[in-house]
């Protein structure tokens, strides 16, 4: 995966691609765990006492995709995220991941499905009493790995996040992005398929929360993670909708913005208010809709 | 009626929380290495302050009751006071408290700012069951360290009531250990070391449950600490006065 998916590109250039869209078709036909969404959500229903959570929440996250989603604080955007890692569970409705029905799972079963999904807490969470080695190699250590090659995964999770240095250290003698790199680098041990953001750049400096999106770019493009980015910045937003990741020639990651040639169609956006879904689509389309409170929430005005 | 739903409530998430600890001994993995280093905090860490207060509760237990027992001419059978209250009652309770100060403290300021970072969440996500990490180490580790703490505890608290009898009051040594030897039976050890093991089990549970329960941010973690303590040193105290009557009727004590 070097492109932003060849499928874009033969949405957009049909012309002189023709032939590619029935190819891809039969690729996707050969690959039948490439048509079950990553996670999908029907009908989920939960409430807190009297105070409704979430309304009937149905959606779909295909393979590949960035969700990115928008709300108001405790407008239940974490809520999804905790369902989908099953720390909580629905009062009604199914949440399926990978086509699997994980509703009525145990903790035990549980732990089997979290191995597939890498996360992202809002602060990093960290274990505070653990090295930046150990926090990385965490999951490794619990699963009994042998130790020279839980480094060689740990020195490349911290290679991917750029952080190679801070090795040694302990969580708290790291800045606040950086605790989060190493959170994002010890999410991605094992390489999971499904990756969720839970507002992975609130408080950090703009380099900084542009870098945090670099790697969320970089693991959709380069490495066809599906994932959920919870978020209320809307230049996130805007670099996750309008940029793309490749490689060049030389091997270096190169980030290029979408023009006339390229239009990203492996993100979409889904906001949330009072446990429904109010829109749900491109970025184009949300700047693009009337609604009072979505223009008032874009705009912040 | 809601608060007698609520301690329902607690009784039974309490109950729920001490039986996956324990059931997850019987299945890998097991966190041995942790276990034992929690071995280290709450046991070797807590020796010090349960010595102290042993050494001292008995030394003020003779210095009490030496002269009420001259008065009747009975100074001899001091250390027989010393002994049976400290073994029977003293020993157990003052260690469960001081270790309930200073480990239920620690273990639910320690779990509760995980809850508040998102540790707990991050471990679960991570696929590491937190009652098999973080709870049954600490839950083996009190109930396996606790009557070792209250023998230490005994041991110095007759030593504190034989040099105070001695420096203070005059008394002979070898007076002082033998009334000592007449006043213990075989039944008050096995009581005064099957007590803790209850109070180990009452400390950790209520102080992890009470941990792992935060809500609210860093006040949170105080407000859970606080109530962590206090709720452990009570159910302490009053279970002690059932296992005491559970205890004399079943290892048959005699009254004196």
């Amino acid at each position: 995966m070097l492109s932003p998916t060849a499928a874009e590109e033969t949405i957009l250039e049909p012309e002189t691609n023709s032939e590619a869209i029935p190819t891809d078709l039969e690729e996707a036909v050969d690959q039948p765990d490439r048509i079950i969404p990553a996670i999908e959500f029907q009908n989920v229903f939960l409430s807190f006492d009297d105070k409704v959570i979430l309304d009937g929440l149905s959606f779909t996250v295909r393979r590949g995709e960035t969700k990115i989603i928008l709300g108001r604080s405790g407008g239940g955007k974490s809520t999804i995220i905790r369902l989908i890692l099953g720390l909580l569970k629905p009062d009604d409705g199914q949440i399926l991941i990978d086509g699997e029905d994980i509703t009525d799972y145990n903790e035990e079963e549980m732990m089997r499905v979290r191995k597939k999904i890498g996360m992202i807490f809002q602060e990093g969470a960290l274990f505070d009493s653990l090295s930046v080695y150990d926090n990385v190699a965490y999951r490794l250590h619990e699963q009994g790995v042998e130790e020279e090659e839980v480094e060689r995964e740990v020195r490349r999770m911290l290679q991917f996040v750029d952080l190679e240095d801070a090795i040694d250290k302990m969580p708290d003698e790291l800045s606040g992005g950086m605790r989060r790199r190493v959170g994002i680098a010890r999410a991605l041990v094992g390489d999971p398929q499904i990756v969720m953001f839970d507002e992975p750049t609130a408080g950090l400096d703009p380099p900084t929360a542009r870098t945090i999106c670099e790697l969320a770019i970089k693991l959709r493009d380069l490495q066809d993670v599906s994932s959920i980015f919870v978020t209320h910045e809307m230049k996130n937003l805007e670099y996750l909708c309008s940029e793309y990741a490749i490689v060049d020639e030389n091997g270096n990651v190169v980030f290029e913005e979408e023009g006339n040639r390229l239009c990203i169609i492996n993100t979409e956006i889904m906001m949330l208010r009072e446990g429904n879904i109010i829109f749900s689509g491109k970025e184009e389309e949300l700047f693009a809709n009337e609604d009072v409170y979505i223009k008032r929430f874009i705009t912040g005005k | 009626m809601n608060l007698f739903k609520n301690f329902l409530f607690e009784l039974q998430e309490i109950t729920v929380l001490v039986f996956r600890a324990f059931t997850s001994l019987f299945s890998r993995p097991r966190y041995i290495r942790e276990t034992i280093k929690q071995m280290d905090i709450i046991g070797v860490g807590s020796l010090p302050i349960v010595l102290l207060t042993g050494f001292f509760t008995g030394g003020v237990l003779i210095l009490q009751t030496y002269p009420t027992l001259q008065y009747y001419g009975a100074q001899a059978e001091a250390g027989r006071a010393v002994a049976t209250s400290l073994i029977r009652e003293l020993g157990p309770v003052l260690s469960a408290l001081m270790v309930s100060g200073r480990i239920g403290s620690a273990i639910s300021a320690e779990l509760g700012s995980m809850v508040v970072s998102q540790q707990i969440d991050a471990m679960r996500s991570l696929g590491t069951n937190p009652s098999r990490k973080l709870v049954a180490p600490r839950l083996i580790a009190l109930i396996f360290m606790l009557p070792f703490l209250t023998v230490a505890a005994d041991i110095f608290g007759l030593m504190g009531g034989g040099v105070v009898a001695s420096t203070v009051y005059g008394q002979d040594y070898s007076q002082f250990i033998s009334s000592v030897r007449n006043g213990i039976s075989i039944q008050d050890i096995i009581g005064g070391v099957i007590k803790p093991l209850f109070f180990g089990l009452i400390i950790g549970s209520i102080s992890c449950y009470k941990g792992l329960n935060t809500t609210g941010g860093t006040v949170g973690v105080g407000r859970s600490t606080t109530s962590a303590v206090v709720l452990a040193s009570i159910v302490v105290i009053i279970v002690d006065f059932f296992l005491s009557k559970a205890l004399q009727t079943i290892l048959d004590i005699k009254p004196i």
